[in-house]
């Protein structure tokens, strides 16, 4: 990770849409936790960020290791989580992130995925629901190593406006210095389908339960596969009635 | 049950219906036919409350309430159902889980204990097989991937489980093929054809009258129902057209 010594500003790129003062408020950071998996080993997490602050974590991914993140950033002011992950040969790894925010929160993603050795896989699936003022941010980058051949990169990035007043950054980056890799992605944003939510309303649904209901679905597919899920999917909709 | 006086309604203020008049009371089936753009779909849409379609003149009363100052869930907990003549698709909400909702949530603004888990499955089960439908279909998300003929079959199966007192049902035959018509007009006769509950079909032809026996078939033209008869009329039509019965 690059390790931050000084207090950030706006230039730095993976800060520029984060918010300053409550970086400098919670200055310094507190460390990042660092995990490596050995070859061929197995490793998941589940993140839930719900009272504020910025998490990083380090993961390093051996040979053919596998290893899932999931991550559900709703809490405080500002919230930030940033991942640097490192995939040696054959390693697969996923990020499944959902970020649910109102008033005036700053939530963010960040995560950097670098392919060292040929054949690693990384899936990153990132939704964000955003009401009020919130402000929500994924940025994504995707580091190919010269020699990392069949690299296999996919990046979606949604994110759902329920206000004109809300904000949603998306960045995907790609670094790649070999040749025969497939690096996808994708991003949107948008507001929830007029029509569905008439479609649910007709057939009872009071305004909040048919958005609730259609923004639930919409985060479920960054909880796909994850060991939590049901948790996850609970937490989610509880900050959803929170922002509706 | 619904007494609709000199409805105007418009569309980015377009004037679609000027002037519709129409009552339907219980144990009654009504057809409206009409040409393209003469404003069947928006008598639907409006009559359901879809948000952009103004009201600008007369009343609906729908079992004695002012239907229009209700919001559409409201509408659809008085009794009311429209069937889309698109149904629209909602990726990740399964059927199951979205119509348990609904209906929980129509139950609870009538002041009923909402259905357990096993209740609305017994449900669900017993209508779906009124329509031959897989009950796998109703695990899958709402209309995703369902063909036209699955997509109205599931439309009727929703009819089925809300059990409303009043169906508008928009161009259910469309799409269909000829087992898909009649497995829908039968699950609208088992579904609706009751003493206490009314239909108003919106259509353009005369096919699914031949399995939903209208009481009353009407003739809508610009914005105006123009002519009112029997199923009669209805075979006049498909025989001499629009053009020459309404003029």
């Amino acid at each position: 990770m690059s390790a931050v010594a000084t207090l950030p500003t706006r230039r730095d790129e993976a800060w520029r849409y984060a918010d300053l003062d409550a970086v400098a408020r919670l200055w310094p950071l507190p460390d990042a936790e660092c995990i490596t998996v050995a070859d061929g080993g197995h490793f998941a997490r589940t993140l839930v960020q719900d009272a504020g602050g910025v998490v990083q974590l380090v993961l390093t991914l051996g040979k053919g290791a596998v290893g899932a993140v999931h991550v559900l950033n709703t809490g405080g002011d500002y919230g930030r989580i940033e991942l640097d992950v490192t995939l040696h040969e054959g390693a697969d790894f996923t990020l499944g992130g959902a970020q649910v925010g109102g008033a005036s929160q700053t939530l963010e993603i960040v995560s950097t995925v670098r392919h060292i050795e040929p054949n690693a896989r990384s899936h990153q699936v990132v939704r964000s629901v955003l009401a009020g003022q919130a402000v929500g941010t994924c940025l994504g980058k995707v580091a190919v190593s010269k020699g990392a051949i069949g690299t296999d990169a996919e990046q979606s990035v949604r994110a759902m406006l329920l206000d004109r007043t809300a904000q949603a950054n998306a960045k995907p980056e790609l670094e790649i210095f070999a040749d025969d890799v497939k690096c996808a992605h994708g991003c949107a944003v948008g507001e929830l389908d007029a029509m569905g939510l008439f479609y649910l309303q007709s057939r009872g649904l009071t305004p909040p339960e048919a958005k609730a209901l259609m923004l639930q679905a919409f985060l479920a597919e960054a909880f796909t596969g994850a060991e939590e899920a049901e948790r996850l999917q609970a937490l989610a909709l509880e900050r959803l009635e929170g922002v509706l | 049950m619904l007494t609709i006086d000199n409805l105007h309604a418009t569309i980015a203020d377009k004037p679609i219906l000027k002037g519709l008049s129409l009552t339907i009371n219980a144990g009654e089936i009504h057809a409206i036919m009409g040409p393209n753009g003469a404003g069947k779909s928006t008598l639907g849409y409006t009559l359901g409350g879809r948000p952009g379609y103004e009201v600008t003149g007369g009343s609906v009363t729908f079992e004695g309430q002012d239907l229009l100052a209700l919001a559409p869930h409201e509408r659809a907990a008085a009794g009311l159902f429209l069937g889309f003549q698109y149904p629209v698709e909602i990726p990740g909400v399964s059927n199951v889980q979205f119509l348990r909702e609904a209906l929980n949530a129509q139950r609870k603004s009538r002041g009923q204990e909402p259905l357990s888990g096993g209740e609305f499955l017994k449900l669900a089960r017993e209508q779906a097989s009124l329509l031959r439908m897989d009950m796998d279909m109703l695990k899958r998300p709402v209309n995703v991937g369902f063909s036209g003929g699955e997509k109205k079959r599931a439309e009727m199966v929703q009819m089925g489980i809300l059990d409303p007192r009043l169906a508008i049902l928009d161009e259910t035959d469309s799409g269909l093929d000829i087992d898909a018509l009649r497995i829908c007009g039968e699950g609208i006769n088992a579904i609706m054809r009751r003493p206490d509950k009314a239909v108003l079909l919106i259509t353009h032809y005369q096919r699914l009258l031949d399995y939903v026996k209208p009481d009353f078939v009407h003739v809508l033209a610009n914005g105006r129902i123009v002519k009112t008869g029997g199923p009669e009329l209805a075979l006049q039509l498909e025989e001499q057209g629009y053009e020459a019965v309404a003029a």
